[in-house]
């Protein structure tokens, strides 16, 4: 039998593909926020030198890693419309950037309320967190070029070029922390031999996970949302039982 | 028709947009002019202190020459976009990537260029020490075609956009921050008693990226908002 891969490619099928994937993705989401999150708060030891403090860390670090990878998916989806043509790639790449800069506003925002207790200091202008700043502007930049372009097919491929040029910025951020020494601690996740209890590690990969889901169900609800406000004149969508009501 | 080099090329459109902005002087004057005006304004607002002045010297005209390139850069291609140049210069069979970097060239010579000359008198305002200017004006040399370039990118994103204006400031400025990084860490370095060669070195590298790269990328931007 013959597979079609292209056929979730059509706005048209992926409507409905989305619809139905959307629950499977946000109820584990939910789930798995809770679960992490009762772990981190409850079962978690306390820290031997940042104490109570440090249990920001469950949310913080699972943000910042998203807004990072969100951005890299972002313009690859941006890309690709750029690239083939494929106009739900680029109606996934604008689905995806306000959860991005949700993210990277969560992880600044964390970053403070952890960094008053730490560093004393709500806010340093060091590598990482003047480079996760950038990243927000770049996000912010990218809605707002899209925003104010009127022809759908111009914005995507303005905002695609723009994403693809900003990209750059993300290694910078990963890779501050070593390149230079500055306030913000060293990587505590590493492939080989973390330095964390066993329980902390679970708390964070569950959010971690639980952020995942979130960001892909958010998503798909929003490039739902994009297609029908994009197809809006099509039969397909006038057809539909949600739009006939 | 005689045949046109690469060099030919660049040379025509810089000599082009030389002479334009020549009768037209105002334009490139109001730039030069908001540039000393932004940096004096400093002094009276955060108070007359030498020290303090001698230490900020450095970050105040950065962000100075940042502001001013960014008021330029809506002009850089929306005069040749009204009266249909720039359609004209797509439909040449010569490269469109060549013809950007020409009026980026341009545009340095009339945006960059006059601040990094009359950037000494400023510093001297600010009391900054001789070494520390030398500085200043080299990193300033390196940076600001770093600025051009990422600007043509964003100038040419926003073509014809209404509100193109802080739009372009709003894309072109987060991506412009590592040369004010590294441009306002050279001349703090001197001024420390540190050498400035790695400052330098950088923003060298962020030149050659930058040429590389952002002549390309605002032709397909171009190519992006015209069709």
């Amino acid at each position: 039998m013959a597979i079609n891969w292209f056929k979730y490619s059509a706005p048209s099928t992926f409507y409905g593909l989305a619809g139905k994937l959307t629950p499977w993705f946000a109820w584990p989401a939910a789930l798995l926020f809770a679960v992490g999150l009762y772990i981190g708060f409850f079962v978690a030891p306390t820290d031997a030198i940042q104490s109570e403090a440090y249990r920001i860390i469950f949310i913080h670090v699972p943000a910042s890693i998203l807004s990072m990878f969100l951005y890299l998916i972002m313009a690859g989806y941006a890309a690709l419309g750029l690239i083939f043509k494929t106009r739900l790639s680029s109606m996934m790449a604008s689905a995806l950037a306000p959860t991005g800069a949700l993210f990277a506003l969560i992880s600044l925002w964390t970053g403070a309320l952890w960094g008053k207790p730490m560093w004393g200091a709500w806010w340093v202008w060091d590598a990482r967190l003047t480079s996760e700043l950038i990243l927000l502007f770049l996000y912010l930049g990218f809605i707002a070029l899209q925003a104010s372009i009127e022809d759908p097919r111009r914005a995507d491929k303005a905002s695609a070029l723009l994403a693809i040029v900003g990209s750059v910025n993300v290694p910078i951020i990963y890779y501050s922390v070593q390149w230079w020494n500055t306030l913000h601690q060293g990587a505590t996740i590493k492939m080989t031999g973390t330095s964390m209890h066993v329980a902390m590690q679970q708390s964070m990969f569950t959010v971690l996970v639980a952020c995942w889901l979130y960001a892909i169900a958010m998503g798909l609800s929003r490039v739902r949302s994009i297609i029908l406000e994009r197809e809006a004149n099509t039969q397909w969508v006038k057809e539909l039982p949600e739009v006939k009501q | 028709m005689s045949r046109l080099t690469v060099f030919g090329l660049l040379g025509l459109v810089i000599r082009r947009d030389l002479l334009l902005a020549m009768r037209r002087r105002a334009d490139v004057l109001t730039t030069l002019i908001f540039f000393v005006m932004v940096v004096s304004l400093f002094p009276l607002g955060v108070g007359p202190e030498p020290d303090m002045l001698r230490k900020m010297a450095g970050g105040v005209l950065w962000v100075a020459a940042l502001l001013s390139s960014m008021l330029s850069l809506p002009r850089m291609f929306s005069a040749d976009h009204i009266d249909g140049t720039l359609e004209q210069m797509m439909l040449a069979p010569q490269s469109l990537t060549v013809m950007v970097l020409g009026k980026i060239v341009a545009h340095w010579m009339l945006s960059g260029l006059p601040l990094v000359l009359i950037a000494p008198v400023l510093g001297l305002q600010f009391d900054m020490p001789a070494d520390a200017i030398g500085v200043l004006m080299l990193a300033l040399l390196l940076g600001t075609p770093v600025l051009s370039m990422i600007g043509a990118v964003g100038a040419a994103l926003t073509l014809g956009l209404r509100g193109g204006g802080v739009l372009v400031s709003l894309l072109v400025l987060p991506l412009t921050i590592p040369v004010l990084i590294f441009g306002a860490g050279a001349v703090e370095a001197v001024s420390g008693g540190m050498d400035a060669a790695s400052n330098l070195s950088l923003l060298g590298a962020f030149l050659l990226f930058a040429l590389v790269f952002s002549p390309f990328v605002a032709a397909q931007a171009l190519r992006i908002s015209m069709e």
